[in-house]
Order: structure tokens, then C-alpha cells, then sequence
């Protein structure tokens, strides 16, 4: 019965017997960190995953109980290494809440104008590494990768002319900003994000005219709207997966209801869904930042007095949770106070942590390399998810 | 579902005040027999499908509380319940309501060594394995010697 064994075969799959371990990570270029991934491998095909991670531990909520408000948000941008001023935003808005401190207009605008143009570096830093794991598909794959960071470059001048560092600001503080912008910032900030606009066109024909990466990304990696949501994934994964849902809009914090944006969703769910959420963000913040310049009040940065000790910074007993929507989704910072200038209990909501639990439900099933293509449109922070 | 019909419900349902500003509301004192009923409530109900944390706050003598915030997206309610354990610091898993409750349960048991019955695969996330201690617990002092990594 040569049809009956025939049949046999393709229902046992690779074979019937043969599954491997593989350890992917921890020091894989595509994990953009440390991370390591235990799969099981069926021939080339996924049958389950585990994840390892926790390299980057530095468990940032003990420290956040041993260092005052004064201290710790320039502390807070480590943990989101690459969208720090989301982070320290997080960490003073919660305390300012409980506090009820109020944030001068000017200093609303420019934390405002801050986030969005660290979104845009934030992003760009994703495109390039995400395009150059996908690697030989895009002619070579550094191609993306390069432009982009020369992009994502004019971004951090900018943040450097503003506070003399380029990844780890301490722009923020409670009750304010602690910076003002420079002398002609804010043209030099106009053409920046001209050129970052013209720019971002570019890469769409580049990307979306090539049939490799329209290939490897589309249909690949599909994030149900439930599962989204069970798992709490956040940000452009979750509106690529059809739910309009962002902070900005729905919860808004510091002046956001002041400006007129689009929330750009995909219902697809799968990498190009999320690409493609991006690509459109990047004009949305190019359109806030634009705004923000344009009718920038004039006026104090801050409302705090200046400090003889760090300790001088108290918030009354009480608690609240903040949350800002970073360039990878919801990052929230849960803080108990109790009267002294430190917090008594401090939790992160890292972004990336979250998004990163959705691969175990959405991996197995694909091929080894289509992890690489989901594990980029993740865009992982492992500062972030290890903390 | 608005946040004030939210509070009515889950006055009527548990005899619980929710309380809170704008659309997060805040519910204190779940019992931790009814923590998973409240969310399958909230979940079913209230329509929180939404799973953004999971945590604790160690309250030193009153014991270790743990804290959950789920949200319903679409149309704007959150809700922070909080549980305050006994002295075996054993917690109802979320697990089987919410899979983001996996990795948050696991951190959790990391951090307080709080255990989540009924949890798949409790074991440390964040800290190798042969760990010891839980570091958030405020017993835990920062100086606290570890063994070398290897």
C-alpha cells in the first residue's frame, strides 16, 4: 500500500522522532541584549519555547527605595536605555500625583515635546536593528540599519545641545523640567525633523517595494486582539493588533490633549501590522513636535524651589500609579509614598517586559529565522524587561 | 461600563468601595479567597480584559499585599484591587483569567516570595534559581552579601 505509507509520513511530520534543544542566546545579535530563548525544534519548525531572562537585573524598585525623589529620575532612565525620557517621565508624574504638584505649561510642553522626539530616535533605533537582523532580504541589510542611525543621530544632537547627554538625560524632575531650551533650538529642532520627515519616505519605498521583507514579515508572527490584551502587551503591538487604544489619547497626561494627532492602527497583527503602526507614528510625532514648537508658552520650566539637600523633595502619604505611553507602549510606574523624601514602595511597568511575554504564545509553529523577524517587531528593551 | 457604574457593581456584588479619579478606580480589601471571583468579575463584567501588572507591597508587620491592575480598554475603566495575604503569603494564581499574569506571578515570587497557587511554572524569573532570598521584601537589606555569579 505505497499510499498509505506515503500518508503516514506527512502525518508524523519531520520524521516522528527527532526533537532538539536549542539555545538561542544569551548572546545572540538579534535579541538587541541579553536574552536567551530555549527552543524546541521539530526539523526546522518551533514546537515550544522558553524564555531566560534577567541578565540586566539591577532591580531598580530596591533602588528606588533607597534614593529620594530628588535622585532617582536620572536613575529611572536606565531602564529604558534607549527612550530614557519616558521612563524619568513616568517615575515624576506618579509622584507628582500623589504630591498634587502642579507642572508649569511651559514645562508640560516641553516634556511633551521631549517624548516625541525620543519616540522618533526611539523608532528609528528599531527600524535600522530590526531591518538588519532580517538581514540578506534587504540588499545586504545594513542599508536601513545605516540610514537610520544617521537619523536617529540629528535626535540625540538635539537631546545634547538640551542637556549635555545623548542617552541618559535626568531632564526631568518633579515639579518640571530641569533644562530650557538653548538659543536657536528650537529652528535647528524645525529642520531636524524636516529631514527626518522626507527621510522617513525613504525607507517606505525602500522596504515596502521589496518582496523579501513583504514576505518575511507579513502573516508572520499574528497577535490575536485577545490575546493582546490578555497578555498586556502595549503600545504599537497592541494597535497593530486592531485596538485604538493609546494614553496620549485616552488617559492623557502632561498638555497631550492639547494637540491634534492621529492614533494609526492595524488590525492584521502580524510584523507588518506593527511596522507599519510605526512608520505612521513617526509623522504623528513629527506633527506633535512641530505643534509643540509652534505654540510653545512662555513662562517657568519648574515649580519646584531650588534644593540645598536631595532629601528636601517630600511627598505626603498616599499612592498612584502613572503611566505615559513610551515608543514600546505603556510604561507605568506604580509608587507608595509615606511621607519621607524616598519612596516606600516603587514598581515598574516596563514596557518591553510585557511585550516580551506575548513570544512564547505567538513563536512556536514558525521557522527558526521567523523568530528574528517577530523578535524585532517586538522591539525589546532588555534594560527595561530586566530592570 | 463607566467608572461610576463599575463602583455600583462592585458595591452590590462584594460590598466593596471602589474608589478613585477619572477613569482608574482603586479597590481595597479584596479577601484572598475571593481574588480570583473578583477577576472573573471584573474580567466578565466589567468587560477588564486588559492585563497591564501584577505586584505586592510588603507592609512589614501587617503582612505582604499584593496589587493588580486589569483595565477595559474600549471603554475606559481600570481597576487596582489589592489583596492583603496571610502569614504563609499564599495567593490564588491569575493565570487561568489572564496569561500576562504568567511572567508578573513569576516576578512577584521572585521579589516577595509570594506563591501563586495554582501557578503553571512558579519558579524565578528575574534572579537565577539558586537565589536566595526575596529582595523587595523590606527584611531584605541592600547590602546583602550574594554569591558570586557565575
Amino acid at each position: 500500500m505505497p499510499d498509505l505509507e506515503a500518508r503516514k509520513v506527512i502525518e508524523l511530520g519531520y520524521g516522528g522522532s527527532e526533537r532538539l534543544v536549542m539555545n538561542m542566546g544569551p548572546q545572540h545579535p538579534s535579541a538587541h541584549g541579553v536574552f536567551r530563548m530555549i527552543l524546541t525544534l521539530e526539523g526546522e519548525t518551533i514546537a515550544a519555547m522558553d524564555s531566560v531572562i534577567g541578565y540586566l537585573h539591577r532591580c531598580h524598585e530596591k533602588l528606588g527605595e533607597t534614593l529620594t525623589y530628588a535622585q532617582y529620575p536620572s536613575i529611572a532612565s536606565k531602564t529604558d536605555y534607549v527612550a530614557a525620557m519616558t521612563s524619568e517621565l513616568a517615575y515624576v508624574l506618579a509622584a507628582e500625583k500623589i504630591g498634587k504638584i502642579d507642572v508649569p505649561k511651559r514645562a508640560q510642553y516641553l516634556r511633551v515635546l521631549v517624548a516625541e522626539l525620543q519616540r522618533i530616535a526611539s523608532h528609528c533605533l528599531w527600524l535600522g536593528t530590526w531591518c538588519l537582523d532580517l538581514g540578506g532580504a534587504l540588499g545586504g541589510g545594513a542599508t536601513v540599519f545605516l540610514y537610520c542611525f544617521r537619523e536617529r543621530e540629528l535626535v540625540l544632537d538635539l537631546f545634547e545641545a538640551l542637556t549635555g547627554a545623548r542617552l541618559l538625560y535626568g531632564f526631568h524632575q518633579v515639579g518640571g523640567t530641569r533644562y530650557d531650551l538653548p538659543e536657536g533650538w528650537a529652528t535647528r529642532c524645525l529642520e531636524s525633523v524636516k529631514r527626518i520627515d522626507q527621510r522617513i519616505d525613504e525607507y517606505e519605498e525602500m522596504l515596502e517595494a521589496n518582496t523579501a521583507f513583504l514576505v518575511r514579515t507579513q502573516a508572520v508572527g499574528v497577535v490575536s486582539r485577545e490575546l493582546a490584551q490578555e497578555v498586556g502587551i502595549a503600545g504599537p503591538l497592541l494597535r497593530g493588533s486592531g485596538v485604538e487604544f493609546d494614553i496620549r489619547k485616552n488617559d492623557p497626561y502632561s498638555s497631550y490633549a492639547d494637540f491634534d494627532f492621529k492614533i494609526p492602527v492595524e488590525t492584521a497583527g502580524d510584523c507588518y501590522a506593527r511596522y507599519r503602526v510605526r512608520m505612521q507614528e513617526f509623522r504623528e510625532s513629527i506633527k506633535i513636535v512641530r505643534h509643540v514648537l509652534d505654540g510653545l508658552p512662555a513662562g517657568p520650566i519648574s515649580s519646584r524651589p531650588a534644593l540645598k539637600s536631595v532629601g528636601q523633595v517630600r511627598i505626603p502619604k498616599g499612592e498612584a500609579y502613572a503611566r505615559v505611553e513610551g515608543p514600546r507602549g505603556e510604561v507605568g510606574c506604580y509608587v507608595v509614598a509615606d511621607g519621607s523624601p524616598k519612596p516606600y514602595r516603587m514598581k515598574w511597568r516596563g514596557a518591553s517586559f510585557s511585550n516580551l511575554a506575548i513570544l512564547p504564545h505567538i513563536v512556536p509553529g514558525h521557522k527558526v529565522a521567523d523568530v528574528v523577524a517577530i523578535m524585532g517587531s517586538v522591539d525589546p528593551v532588555f534594560g527595561e524587561v530586566d530592570r | 461600563m463607566t467608572p461610576d457604574r463599575a463602583i455600583s457593581l462592585i458595591k452590590e456584588r462584594f460590598g466593596l468601595e471602589a474608589a478613585g479619579e477619572g477613569r482608574s478606580l482603586t479597590v481595597e480589601g479584596v479577601p484572598v479567597e475571593g481574588w480570583q471571583e473578583f477577576f472573573d468579575f471584573a474580567k466578565e463584567t466589567l468587560g477588564c480584559r486588559f492585563f497591564s501588572f501584577l505586584t505586592a507591597v510588603d507592609w512589614k508587620e501587617q503582612g505582604v499585599e499584593v496589587v493588580c491592575r486589569v483595565e477595559n480598554l474600549d471603554e475606559g475603566v481600570g481597576i487596582l484591587a489589592k489583596c492583603r495575604l496571610g502569614a504563609d503569603l499564599r495567593c490564588p494564581t491569575l493565570t487561568g483569567r489572564y496569561r500576562g499574569a504568567d511572567w508578573m506571578e513569576r516576578e512577584c515570587y521572585d521579589m516577595f516570595g509570594v506563591r501563586f497557587e495554582g501557578h503553571p511554572d512558579l519558579r524565578r524569573i528575574l534572579l537565577s534559581q539558586d537565589w536566595e532570598g526575596h529582595p523587595l521584601r523590606k527584611d531584605y537589606a541592600v547590602d546583602t552579601p550574594h554569591a558570586p555569579y557565575r
